[in-house]
């Protein structure tokens, strides 16, 4: 297990105070300044070698990520956005950071701006986090008064704003291009890209949207230096991540835990085992709705990391681990998140418009067994021509539950279809299918 | 996205408050000049909010005249979010999550409740206008699933008995302390954390300015 001397989020739990007294007893803004005194390229260089990537889902090398800002000011000014539109289906984690260590997000947000030469950062923070958004702008009110942010920030000679910017309910802003969309007063719709944010962003202006992890831990990476943090975890997979796990877990909780940590340990030693026992495991969903279930086979000895999940045919996503024991719908939970893509499908694109509507209702029905058995290949077939086909990747994250469905578990659905058939009550079966 | 419904009756006017238009400058401020639009959101969340939970068409109306903004554009914003109320809803509007790590936990005993105490099926207002039910996707909350949305509070934990004493409390008018409706701590684990243990009685170990002093923090 990490031991406590390598975690980041010390307040996790919310048991000190969240202000920047308490902040500061916990040693964030206390070399905010010297940092500063570095040049940009240095810090993004620091955090390249850190190895952090983000944590927002897809797993890209954040100081990559920063490299590709302009390396001079030009006509335009450059902005960090911070995405707190926490939504993804499992995903827990912002939200404590947010309401229980915000100055870590605050200090983040001036250090990673700096790197990147912006003005100035928007935090977009999803509008039903309504308490949450009033203690993160207390925390920049505090950061203010104390001269942290602001003009001459720490007393840099560095002016950078902090803006706070709340969403109203749309998964979608989640998605970088839609959320600068939202930013600018419009509905959310993600953008074609290329151009790339970092080229034209926000107001036309170079943009980086990072994850709120990604840049509440960069102060620390910077303090303690990019080796410490590159030698936890595993290789190419470093540092320490916050684990949200739900579903059926005797204790569903938030934890920060290394990169690689084996999922049964997870689940074991910090959730107290899955209910009903490590055997009664049917599936689990590591990273999020939108990454395909892993059978309990896989789940047996895997370890959690980007690279290792890609492996077995899911993704780490954003660490948000659902948990599934024998006694779950599995076809259901799936039709679950598939009406879930429905509702959140911004209309734009037809194949995700059209088939994630399409979708939900054939998963309706395979809840009941009302189907040909043809209609699964032909709903594979869809979630094939789905994927890949859109502007951004939410038609990705409908087909590709269905997927993991399909290939752990179609006998489960077949045997629904038989049932329905042949008179029987469908009943689910709680079993694993392999 | 959800298929907003906009109300039939609608007042004939709007206008913000002083002291709202005083909020609405400021928030118009915070965005870089020539930039307005982005105000839009917040001015929407304004005007709900001072007008019993719910934005009127003539709230559009101002918003887009106080931008600059052409009204359908304002009208689109506010159509294409889920958090805007474009017809009255109760004064408790419960928003329920029934996305698969909540429904995992029993969100289904919650809708049950719901129904059983109240009468509400989805999108539904009481006669007394006291309360409006929405199904929501997920809230963001899932280590303490089910949620239970509250206008801006979550209850978390929930499960038949606690959402039917919480329904009771707000009946008589109270409000329940917001967050976990079985006393847990925020995310923790139920029966305590396993980590962080060492920092738990001890405020000075988490302090890195003995290390930094100390030269063990790797800073350049």
């Amino acid at each position: 297990m990490l031991r406590d001397e390598d975690r980041i989020f010390t307040n996790l739990y919310g048991w000190f105070d969240w202000g920047l007294e308490g902040a500061r007893k916990r040693g964030d803004w206390s070399t905010t300044k010297q940092i500063l005194t570095r040049s940009p390229e240095d810090i993004v260089e620091d955090v390249k070698n850190s190895g952090l990537r983000g944590r927002g889902g897809a797993g890209f090398p954040t100081g990559v990520k920063w490299s590709f800002m302009p390396k001079e000011v030009k006509d335009k000014p450059h902005y960090l956005v911070v995405n707190a539109d926490e939504s993804e289906p499992g995903t827990c984690k912002d939200r404590e950071i947010i309401r229980n260590d915000p100055h870590k997000l605050v200090e983040g947000c001036l250090i990673g701006g700096y790197a990147m030469r912006a003005t100035a950062a928007f935090i977009y923070i999803r509008g039903e986090f309504y308490n949450e958004a009033m203690r993160l702008q207390a925390a920049i009110d505090q950061a203010y008064e104390a001269g942290l942010i602001g003009k001459n920030a720490c007393g840099s000679g560095y002016d950078f704003d902090v803006i706070l910017h709340r969403g109203a309910g749309a998964y979608i802003c989640g998605e970088e291009t839609a959320l600068l969309e939202s930013l600018e007063g419009k509905k959310g719709q993600p953008r074609l890209k290329p151009p790339f944010p970092a080229g034209v962003g926000l107001y036309g202006s170079p943009t980086t949207v990072n994850n709120v992890e990604s840049i509440a831990v960069v102060p620390e990476i910077l303090r303690r230096g990019p080796q410490w943090f590159a030698d936890l975890g595993t290789p190419k997979n470093s540092g320490t991540k916050l684990f949200c796990i739900s579903g059926h877990v005797e204790q569903p909780c938030n934890v920060e835990e290394e990169m690689g940590i084996p999922l049964k340990e997870l689940l074991e030693k910090h959730c107290g085992g899955v209910i009903g026992g490590w055997d009664n495991l049917l599936a689990v969903i590591p990273g999020g709705s939108s990454v395909p279930m892993m059978p309990k086979s896989v789940c047996d000895d895997v370890i959690m990391d980007f690279d290792t999940l890609r492996g077995v045919g899911s993704g780490l996503g954003t660490a948000a681990v659902i948990v599934m024991n024998k006694q779950t719908d599995i076809v259901r939970a799936i039709a679950r998140l598939s009406y879930f893509y429905k509702h959140e499908s911004c209309g734009q694109c037809t194949p995700c418009r059209e088939g994630t509507g399409w979708m939900y209702r054939v998963m309706d029905r395979l809840v009941r067994g009302e189907a040909e058995v043809e209609e699964i290949d032909a709903l594979y077939e869809v979630t094939k021509q789905i994927e890949g086909h859109t502007i951004c990747a939410l038609g990705d994250a409908a087909a590709w539950p269905i997927q993991g469905l399909l290939r752990h578990f179609r006998p489960e659905v077949e045997r629904r279809i038989a049932a329905r058939k042949a008179g029987e009550p469908v009943i689910p079966v709680m079993e694993a299918a392999e | 996205m959800s298929g907003i419904d906009i109300a039939e009756n609608q007042p004939e006017s709007f206008a913000f408050t002083p002291e709202n238009m005083a909020k609405a400058d400021a928030i118009i401020a915070k965005y870089p000049e020539g930039r307005q639009a982005s105000a839009v959101m917040p001015l929407l969340d304004l005007a709900q909010r001072q007008h019993d939970n719910w934005i009127p068409l003539a709230a559009i109306d101002v918003i887009s005249e106080k931008l600059n903004m052409p009204r359908i554009r304002v009208l689109e914003v506010a159509t294409f979010y889920t958090m805007y109320n474009l017809k009255p809803v109760g004064k408790y509007f419960l928003q329920a999550c029934t996305t698969t790590p909540c429904w995992l936990r029993g969100s289904d005993q919650v809708m049950k409740c719901i129904k059983d105490k109240l009468g509400l099926d989805n999108h539904q207002t009481s006669e007394d206008g006291m309360f409006t039910l929405l199904e929501v996707e997920c809230l963001g909350a899932c280590a303490n699933a089910p949620i239970l949305q509250v206008n801006d509070d979550f209850y978390e934990d929930a499960n038949y008995e606690n959402t039917a004493k919480l329904l009771d409390a707000l009946k008589k008018g109270e409000v329940p302390p917001v967050g976990s409706l079985s006393g847990r701590n925020v995310s923790e684990p139920e029966k305590g954390a396993q980590t962080l243990l060492s920092y738990k009685d001890n405020e000075a170990a988490r302090s890195y300015d003995a290390k930094i002093s100390a030269g063990e923090t790797g800073e350049k």
